[in-house]
């Protein structure tokens, strides 16, 4: 018996379907996948299953109505997508920002940032595979939910910020809570960090995978913790700094590499835990020197602002925004856009998708914190 | 370096391909001739002391006698921006493409294509990015007409008020 | 509602209908099919404080291996047909929820050129839950209002396939 002619495996390439509907997507996207047995050779996106025509409703809506919808575009962050729009109004026609509405602008927004950047690290967890690490943000988040619940009446798209200002002031009693709740953030994070991130299999799980360079992250227009994590420090709020923020004293957390590579999921990762840590830090300056005085500007019913365009940067949880709107000088739009972290992101993928494994392109994608809305808007 | 300064360097290098430099309230733009535009963008990211490195930020407007694209630049080195803007005509919208440069240029290229229609030459992937791939038309455009039904899902939906009005009407008669 | 009788202390008497629908609305299981903001309410519905399992539903992820379907978020038309195979491919006796807005009736994106004005369009609904987006004690309410549904329906007396279904 000769085994000169040993039969040879015969491979091929499969060919996967990842969405529209998957438990490990944020929101519906959907990935084709070229894959090698485990190793992919490359992850094509294809988005555009929650496009729900935002910037063409803004044509037909007008300027105070279209402050609801700029919630739907990142609906897990909606403070910074109103502000963003509320600014962009605002630049057109030269109005000002009371003192006190720009802290209240402030105060929501840090939250906000807490909130979102609990969700991500949750999920995360959730797309390890572990369950419990999203209770335990899920908790923490609901306290915050319930603080702005207080301040707007909404727990999710709030609707909370008007052009020249914040729809209403704190209510009574409400800086004490929110205060006390920064209380209780600092352990909880102390501890969520002991069970969950220097655990050891998420460690394993995340460090050295889909590392980005800056040089690559800047050519891909990475904003927000994405970039940051890859060591380039820009934070549209201390380096063009907007709203009340110049007030405040907070440092910029980069990423580096600790844990393995320099720009790997980890740094991205714990990005948002240092992040969360600095929007207390802010969020205690800003509630212990609340100027006094009105919340919203006068702004007209029929908001007219001259002809003109305009481009306004807002640092969201998921990075710089940038919103640009066209006005041609009557009481609707001519063209918004809003240019959203979540969408250069995805442009990434494809490229950084070759050679990973399937399980590790679920953590990529959780770890550049892309959310579907902001790419299909 | 101010917006400004930065179209004065552009005319002094290309001359008349800068067509002209609009200077207004909020943002100061520079509108380009669209032959010189790879040129002009190569240059912008090159030149030590203008190191735009990043395209953040690029848009398609629908003016309704022509169509415009806007390309917002930005330097994280320099941490200095600028834009630039050409006029397409709406018959056969075409431009190079600028992905060679900025790779991020890629999925907003095809952002265009798909809701205004620009065709972007030398892109390695121009398709539909956000439509379905058999969507008739560019929604972004001012005469878009919204189709009735899509694959046998209409795309009315009547309002149950109407029906209400109705009823009422006929309580009335009677 | 009258499920069970107890004669002495051991011996209960009750429909079969009721046991076997008591049993069945204990445990939905439902698939995660959130599309947009209703899916991080569902989150949070499924999360420690307003707690669904309590009520036996637990989610999945598979449409294979799940009774109920809670459309959570809005419906584009590019999704409208994957909803489509998506519900076929779960297994009968199925049912659906539509919460919130937009897939109840497109919501305030009825203006808008890609989406589909409500989910109804392309599967049959037993429960609407409105709100934009419901909180979750909304939600839970309506997964309360298919279990009383689920209730009413009959397995003996009439063939399964001429039932009352809610599918």
């Amino acid at each position: 018996m000769s085994d000169a002619t040993e039969p040879t495996l015969r491979t091929e390439e499969m060919t996967l379907n990842m969405g529209p509907q998957h438990p490990s997507t944020h929101g519906v996207l959907r990935f084709v996948i070229r894959a090698d047995g485990e190793v992919m050779r490359e992850a094509v996106p294809d988005v555009g299953y929650l496009h729900r025509s935002i910037e063409k409703i803004a044509e037909k809506v007008g300027y105070h109505g279209f402050m609801p919808y700029t919630d739907r575009v990142d609906y897990v962050c909606a403070m910074f997508t109103n502000q963003g729009w509320g600014m962009a109004c605002e630049k057109l026609a030269g109005i000002e920002v009371p003192r006190r509405g720009e802290y209240c602008r402030v105060i929501s927004t840090e939250f906000n940032r807490i909130a979102s950047h609990l969700l991500t690290v949750g999920l995360m967890g959730m797309d390890i595979g572990a369950m419990t690490p999203f209770l335990h943000a899920l908790r923490e988040r609901e306290m915050i939910n319930d603080l702005i619940e207080e301040l707007c009446g909404a727990r999710l798209t709030f609707n909370y910020m008007r052009i020249g200002g914040v729809a209403w002031d704190l209510p009574p009693g409400w800086r004490e809570k929110a205060l006390a709740y920064l209380d209780h953030l600092d352990p909880i994070l102390a501890e969520y960090n002991a069970l969950f991130s220097y655990n050891k299999i998420c460690i394993q799980r995340l460090a050295n995978v889909a590392p980005i360079s800056a040089a690559e992250a800047i050519n891909y227009n990475l904003v927000g913790p994405n970039l940051r994590a890859c060591g380039v420090k820009w934070d549209v709020r201390k380096d063009m700094p907007y709203s009340a923020y110049s007030d405040f004293e907070f440092d910029v957390p980069i990423g580096r590499g600790e844990w393995g590579t320099l720009g790997d999921s980890m740094d991205r990762y714990m990005m948002r835990i240092y992040e969360m840590k600095e929007s207390a830090r802010i969020l205690r300056q800003a509630l212990t020197r609340m100027p006094d005085g009105p919340v919203l500007a006068k702004v007209v019913r029929n908001f007219r602002p001259p002809a003109g365009e305009c481009q306004v940067r807002v640092e969201s949880a998921r990075g710089d925004q940038g919103w640009y709107v066209v006005s041609d000088g009557s009481g609707y739009p001519w063209r918004v856009h809003v240019r959203t972290g979540s969408f250069a992101a995805m442009g990434i993928i494809q490229k950084l998708s070759r050679g990973l494994m399937i399980a590790d392109l679920v953590v990529l994608i959780a770890s550049l914190d892309v959310i579907a809305p902001e790419i299909d808007r | 370096m101010e917006p400004l300064q930065i179209y004065e360097r552009l005319k002094v290098r290309f001359g008349e391909r800068v067509l002209e430099t609009i200077e207004k309230r909020s943002d100061p733009f520079a509108v380009i001739d669209p032959a010189a535009l790879v040129e002009i963008c190569l240059y912008l990211r090159e030149d030590p002391e203008l190191a735009m490195d990043c395209l953040s930020n690029e848009t398609g407007v629908d003016y309704k006698d022509h169509l415009e694209v806007v390309y917002h630049l930005f330097s994280y080195s320099h941490r200095h921006g600028a834009v630039l803007k050409i006029k397409l005509p709406r018959e056969e919208p075409r431009v190079a493409t600028v992905e060679g440069i900025w790779k991020s240029a890629n999925w907003m290229e095809r952002e265009i294509f798909d809701l205004v229609g620009v065709n972007f030459e030398g892109h390695s992937d121009m398709r539909r990015i956000l439509m379905p791939e058999d969507w008739p038309g560019h929604p972004l455009r001012k005469d878009f007409v919204e189709p009735q039904e899509y694959h046998g899902i209409s795309t009315v939906r009547e309002s149950p008020i109407v029906r209400l009005d109705q009823h009422k009407d006929q309580h009335k008669k009677k | 509602m009258p499920l069970l009788n107890s004669l002495p202390d051991y011996v209960l008497t009750t429909k079969t209908d009721e046991l076997i629908n008591w049993m069945r609305k204990s445990s939905i299981w439902y698939m995660l099919f959130g599309l947009a903001c209703c899916a991080i309410e569902l989150m949070h519905t499924g999360g420690p404080r307003a707690d669904i399992e309590r009520f036996g539903a637990t989610p999945r992820a598979s449409a294979r291996q799940s009774d109920l379907m809670i459309i959570a978020g809005t419906l584009t038309l590019k999704m409208a047909l994957r909803t489509r195979l998506l519900y076929d491919q779960m297994p009968d006796p199925k049912y659906v929820i539509s919460m919130g807005s937009c897939s109840n009736c497109g919501g305030l994106f009825q203006l808008a050129y890609s989406v589909c004005d409500g989910v109804d369009k392309v599967i049959p609904v037993d429960v609407y839950v409105p709100g934009c987006p419901p909180r979750p004690e909304a939600l839970t309410e309506g997964l309360l209002k298919l279990q009383e549904k689920i209730m009413t329906e009959r397995w003996l007396a009439k063939a399964p396939a001429a039932k009352g279904e809610a599918a």
